[in-house]
């Protein structure tokens, strides 16, 4: 009977070492991807970051309000631009931002324009209406992809389609901590609703619509790559804080039952001297 | 000469971050030059040649989409694509211009395929040009 269990605890010590060691891994490759997302995101922070600050700028200051984008039209079609991954193994990373989003879309009628495997399943299998299926990958959209869909978004919002445009995704914060969350990106408006602060008014060159025409594609697309950026920096470090556990969770499972097949075989080897000594 | 402060990004990371005496970009609609004390302004970037005036020093740029802004003297300029001029790689330019004029002189092009060559020609001629300027 002793036999048994031994052998028993010997099978289930080797299967949880080939997950560690799977687990071992990924935490390695996510590691890996990680230095590399997270350059990214130092990179493109300062663009995301001024553009969003001279957008505002502008709508601060700004006093033609004559452009379809200051429209302040009744909200009835949202569209929502949710980034998730494309792979589980993340921790909460798809969860939290999915959640979010879904939460936010209640009581609304809404489009959803997910970037990411895991957020077009997610979508499709509560029946929203998708705009396009042909971002699955999120780890290949490029920035030349962004500006292309920001082109589209701007058409379809021109053109009445939507009359908000938000857009969901992972702040990276830092290794060990992510946030989700959620922005709007049309129509603009002003952050808060005091007193116009810049009194100068702004000399647009040609003329302020084909400014904010040829403008806010560009904003647009720079806005959502920089939310792709820090998503998947976002995503590399959750997927290696949650490999991280998995490995010490296994390591400590492994310790575990090494200490109960030990005993047992000790057992058993008692057993048989014992068997040994009465017999003779 | 008065000197504002500059800021230049693109999605790739900070180009420029300091004062400068002189910007010149191209617009939409045509060449613009900025110079401190100018007033708020923002216009569209076309494609073309930035010239930068630093500390008396002249630096040219391949400077492609995206918008200038001028806000309280403040000067960002937001393009889609921006290469110092002795940062570009002549030879990448040359490969895609020959490969747009391929597509150019292919008669079975669709139209979407010949607008997408124009744009990469234009910028390759246009990086090109720079380049040659320093």
């Amino acid at each position: 009977m002793a036999g048994v269990s031994t052998k028993e605890i010997a099978n289930r010590i080797r299967s949880m070492e080939s997950t560690k060691q799977i687990t071992k891994a990924m935490e390695m490759v996510a590691a890996s991807k990680l230095r590399r997302a997270q350059a990214q995101v130092l990179n493109s922070r300062p663009y995301f970051e001024i553009l969003y600050s001279t957008i505002n700028d502008i709508v601060e200051s700004n006093r033609d309000f004559s452009s379809p984008y200051f429209a302040n039209r009744e909200t009835k079609r949202t569209l929502f631009i949710v980034i998730a991954g494309d792979r589980g193994l993340a921790g909460g990373y798809n969860s939290n931002v999915l959640k979010l989003c879904y939460g936010e879309m209640q009581g609304k009628d809404v489009s959803v324009l997910p970037i990411g495997k895991k957020a077009v399943d997610f979508f499709k299998a509560r029946k929203l209406p998708l705009l396009t299926e042909s971002y699955y990958e999120a780890e290949d959209v490029s920035v030349g992809d962004c500006f292309t869909v920001a082109k589209m978004l701007c058409k379809a919002y021109r053109a009445g389609e939507f009359d908000e445009i938000r857009i969901g995704y992972t702040n990276f914060v830092s290794v060990l901590s992510q946030t989700p969350a959620t922005m709007k990106l049309l129509p603009l408006e002003r952050a808060d609703n005091s007193e116009q602060k810049g009194t100068s008014d702004i000399c647009y060159e040609p003329d302020s619509i084909s400014v904010f025409e040829s403008i806010i594609p560009e904003y647009l697309g720079g806005i959502i790559y920089g939310a792709l950026c820090e998503s998947r920096a976002a995503e590399q470090a959750a997927r290696r804080t949650a490999m991280d556990s998995a490995t010490q969770n296994a390591e400590e499972m492994i310790a575990d039952l090494s200490l109960k097949f030990n005993r047992a075989r000790q057992a058993a080897i008692t057993q048989e001297i014992t068997e040994i000594v009465a017999g003779a | 000469m008065n000197s504002f402060p500059l800021k230049i990004v693109t999605p790739d990371g900070l180009q420029y971050d300091g004062q400068a005496e002189e910007l010149i970009v191209r617009t939409t609609s045509g060449d613009v030059g900025i110079l401190a004390g100018h007033i708020n302004c923002v216009a569209p970037l076309g494609m073309g040649r930035a010239m930068i005036v630093s500390n008396g020093e002249k630096r040219c740029a391949a400077c492609i989409g995206g918008m200038l802004s001028v806000v309280s003297g403040e000067v960002n300029l937001v393009p889609t694509t921006f290469e110092w001029a002795d940062k570009i790689d002549v030879d990448r330019a040359d490969a895609s211009a020959d490969r747009a004029r391929k597509v150019l002189a292919d008669k079975g092009a669709t139209a979407a395929d010949i607008r997408i060559a124009e744009a990469r020609l234009k910028r390759a001629l246009i990086r090109k040009n720079v380049a040659a300027q320093i």
